[in-house]
């Protein structure tokens, strides 16, 4: 069985130092030894951004693709390989700015793969604009007077789309966010994993000290119940969006690939192309 | 009894979504069982309810592929049908219209008119829906074929819904049959075919022949968004593919069906997608990453009336330039048009293995009148399916420490050897960043240089059946003329008429139009005195193309049309000659 280490590659990250995407790095590459996975069952699919280059950073088979569209191209993956573990991964830009639209339906689709969202509230690659998580009269190169729009809950989005497992971490937090990404493979679905992930560069509000003191981990809450949906969108509310943890899992609704009339258990590409000459008679025989 | 032909039109009008649609698949789908050569045209808006629509189909005893320039038999459900369409009728044709809304002839208009109380008859039955079978037996019963084609046809369509039905449904016929004929006195004389050859042939549209070539060529998956006039493939194939283990998924836009196209490809399951203008639009930026990645992909692009929202339910041929041109910097990339129903189902399998075997995205491209115009089809060949997948390794050697396998690597044609994500030995990155040859970003000029030139050189071993297809027994013809797309059938009507009058012509439909096959071309636009380029659009975007890799600029003319509708023979006969 691989360890984390064989998820490594010798790669130098073009991160800044400090940078929270490093921890999460390592994150992926612990979950993914931790469930036991080899380098070639796991494909990792990214966007493009700081936090996009993360799938030529580990060991196992990458694909960074264009600007918003990890999440069609991760589906694709799956429903082409369903024996694949499948992450897709980006930034708070990648997935909730241009690729909105694809993170909506690919939370109501509810396809088994895990997306982990590199959240820094701010465009890291294009050198330092305002995201659509940037909080109002957030000060950036694209909003010299402050940011004027509402800032976005992705994880009241996520509930309010059908998300079968929400969660949110914190970069800093390596074995929290170990954890629930190993959650999130396993379960049969969907995963949303938001996590804060720190640019040390262009953002210097929302810093490491800053995530310490604002963040509210369920932890807190030893009673909480997260197949609860209705007390999940409460805490989400209550918390402005600063909840980390496990915040919802419904194990009950099934993947879209289990809901597909005809598709089997095995990979999709391993099976046979050809027809055989009766099948494309009969397909032949409706056109008489 | 007089001078049996060998082709007639006949057109059905009325509203949209009451029943001229099932009146010709039935009348269609009977003449069809005779062995007839059909070939249908569609007139619709993109109103679903209430709007006028026709459907005029040609039936003749050899194949054509053409619509006509005039109409024999025009049946009506309403007065606008009438006025709309009667101006097509040739002197002595025919109108079955509906007696309820108290038909009339336009002025200045010669032709017969048979009042059928058409919804009477079918509300006696019990229900006005019933109007098509009325209709189309009465139609049928002006050509004096015989009833019992008629009937079984009736049998088949409604089977499943009881004998009560059927029986019903075959009353109706005989109900519009037989009131039509005490009309007219018998079946008309004028509009007495020719026997078929009662071979039976195929009968689908070419959206329908894209789907069935799709699975044939091991399509398992597409991933698309609804449009006018693509939809067709994506219902044909819900249906089909869950029986071959796959699927269809209908994303939230064109950007998620290409790029999950792409996902899937890459992990190894021929998909396809399938749009029109607007969503070929959304798409290309992802061509380009299936370019620079060397993903395979297959698009089907049916063109219809652009720019923007346009004549979506017209036909059009101007997306010529988007899909030769479209996405940013440079990748090799292949479009193929179709230019028959049976292209339509070869080309398919064509342009799958092309994409794997070059590892390009190939886009196939219809127009509207191709793929939604019914028409007969030659039986398909299932000895001609060949799954080629091109260097897809299977069970790559184990990779030593840090080592990656070479998905990039330079070779003399400039592919690569794939591999399929699973595989032990076969771990690399894939990316739209300038990569070297396992796949890691590289910023270095030579290995940029390298890797266009690598990506860039894989085409030019690119060889597709009949790139051109060619018609060219005149050694030095007074006219070539040169169409792509559904174009060629009328093109052919039009050379008969001017062989009549002593011009002299070859065609040749492009079927390759991207890499343009100019040396193939060439001998062709040098031997004729002139050259005539006929397409559905306003720029001349095929001309261009010939013009541009193909030099001859100084004969070339263009035949353009571009008011939404297919040309006719006699348009392209008369330009012809005056330019001739
Ligand atoms: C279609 C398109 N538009 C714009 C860009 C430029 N661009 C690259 S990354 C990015 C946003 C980066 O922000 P985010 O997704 O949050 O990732 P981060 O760099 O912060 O990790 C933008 C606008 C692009 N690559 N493609
Ligand atoms: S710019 Fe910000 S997000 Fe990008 S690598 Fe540097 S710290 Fe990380």
């Amino acid at each position: 069985m691989a360890t984390f280490k064989e998820f490594r590659n010798n790669v130098k990250p073009n991160w800044c130092p400090g940078c929270g995407d490093f921890s999460i790095q390592a994150a992926i590459q612990r979950a993914a030894a931790n469930v036991g996975l080899e380098p070639e069952q796991l494909a990792v699919i990214s966007g493009i951004g700081c936090s996009g280059r993360i799938s030529g950073y580990i060991n196992a088979y990458g694909f960074h693709g264009i600007h918003g569209r990890a999440l069609p191209i991760a589906q694709g993956v799956k429903l082409a390989n369903r024996e694949l573990t499948v992450i897709a991964s980006g930034g708070d830009g990648d997935g909730f700015a241009i690729g909105m639209g694809h993170t909506v339906h690919a939370i109501r689709r509810n396809l088994n793969i895990t997306y982990i969202v590199m959240d820094n509230q701010i465009y890291g690659l294009t050198k330092g604009q305002t995201s659509p998580r940037s909080a109002e009269g957030f000060k950036t190169k694209s909003t010299p007077e402050g940011s004027i729009e509402t800032t976005l809950s992705p994880l009241e989005i996520a509930m309010s789309a059908g998300a079968t497992f929400v969660a949110q971490s914190f970069s800093s937090d390596l074995k929290g966010l170990t954890s629930l990404i190993e959650q999130g493979i396993k379960h049969e679905g969907f995963s949303l994993i938001n996590v804060f992930s720190p640019c040390v560069t262009f953002n210097k509000i929302n810093t490491y000290d800053w995530f310490k003191e604002n963040i509210v981990s369920l932890d807190q809450f030893p009673d909480y119940d997260p197949s609860d949906r209705v007390a999940a969108m409460n805490k989400i509310m209550e918390t402005n969006g600063m909840l980390t943890g496990l915040i919802y899992q419904n194990t009950t609704r099934k993947s879209y690939e289990d809901m597909i009339v005809g598709f089997k258990p095995e990979a999709l590409a391993k099976q046979d192309l050809a027809l055989t000459q009766e099948q494309f008679d009969q397909l032949v025989s409706e056109f008489k | 009894m007089g001078i049996l032909i060998s082709q007639l039109s006949w057109k059905i009008g009325g509203q949209q979504g009451e029943g001229v649609e099932s009146t010709d698949r039935i009348f269609s789908t009977a003449l069809n069982r005779l062995g007839y050569y059909l070939y249908g045209y569609r007139h619709f808006s993109s109103r679903i309810k209430g709007g006028h629509t026709n459907n005029k189909i040609r039936i003749s005893t050899k194949p054509i592929r053409a619509i006509s320039d005039d109409l024999d038999i025009l049946v009506a459900f309403d007065q606008e049908s009438i006025d709309l369409n009667a101006h097509e009728l040739r002197k002595g044709g025919v109108i079955v219209a509906d007696a309820k809304f108290d038909p009339s002839v336009p002025e200045g208009i010669d032709a017969r008119l048979f009042p059928v109380p058409i919804t009477k008859l079918a509300e006696e039955l019990g229900t006005s829906l019933m109007k098509n079978m009325v209709a189309s037996g009465a139609s049928w019963a002006l050509l004096g074929l015989p009833l019992e084609v008629f009937n079984k046809a009736v049998e088949e369509e409604f089977g499943r819904k009881g004998p009560a039905i059927v029986e019903k449904n075959i009353e109706a016929v005989k109900r519009g049959a037989d009131f039509v004929l005490e009309l007219a006195g018998g079946p008309l004389d004028e509009f007495k075919l020719e026997e078929a050859d009662g071979k039976q042939k195929l009968f689908m549209i070419g959206n329908e022949a894209i789907g069935l070539g799709s699975i044939a060529a091991g399509c398992r998956l597409m991933s698309a968004y609804p449009i006018t006039p693509a939809s067709e493939i994506m219902e044909y194939l819900i249906k089909k593919l869950p029986k071959f283990g796959g699927t269809v998924i209908q994303t939230e836009d064109e950007i998620a069906a290409v790029t999950m196209a792409i996902g899937a490809n890459y992990a190894g399951v021929r998909t396809m997608t399938a749009s029109a203008g607007p969503g070929l639009s959304l798409m290309m930026e992802a061509i380009g990453l299936a370019g620079m990645t060397e993903t395979p992909l297959v698009i089907v692009n049916t063109q219809r009336g652009g720019p923007s929202t346009g004549l979506p339910t017209k036909q059009e041929q101007s997306d010529l330039n988007a899909m030769v041109y479209g996405t940013h910097g440079e990748i090799p990339k292949i479009v193929i048009a179709p230019a028959s129903i049976e292209d339509c189902f070869y080309d398919m399998i064509e342009a799958f293995n092309l994409s794997e075997q070059y590892q390009v995205p190939v886009i196939v491209m219809t127009d509207l009148q191709l793929s939604l115009g019914k028409q007969s089809c030659e039986p398909l060949d299932y000895s001609k399916i060949q799954i080629a997948r091109g260097k897809l390794v299977q069970d790559a050697p184990a990779l030593e420490g840090a080592e990656l396998f070479k998905r990039y690597e330079f070779t003399e044609d400039g592919v690569s050897p794939r591999v399929l994500p699973g595989e032990k030995g076969g771990l690399h990155h894939v990316t739209g960043v300038e990569h070297d040859e396992v796949g890691r970003p590289s910023e270095s000029a030579v290995n940029r240089r390298r890797m266009m030139d690598k990506r860039l050189k894989k085409l030019n071993a690119l060889e597709i059946r009949d790139a051109l297809r060619i018609d060219a027994p005149i050694e030095k013809p007074d006219l070539l003329i040169i169409g792509m797309g559904s174009t060629g059938g009328t093109i052919d009507a039009a050379r008969e008429r001017l062989k009549q009058d002593g011009i002299s012509s070859n065609h040749i439909t492009i079927r390759q139009i991207h890499p343009f096959p100019a040396d193939a071309l060439k001998p062709y636009l040098e031997a004729a005195k002139k050259v005539i380029v006929i397409e559905n659009n306003a720029t001349a975007q095929l001309a261009g193309q010939i013009k541009m890799y193909a030099g001859n600029s100084e004969k070339i003319e263009s035949l353009l049309k571009y008011d939404g509708n297919p040309f006719l023979p006699l348009e392209i006969y008369k330009a012809c000659k005056e330019m001739s």
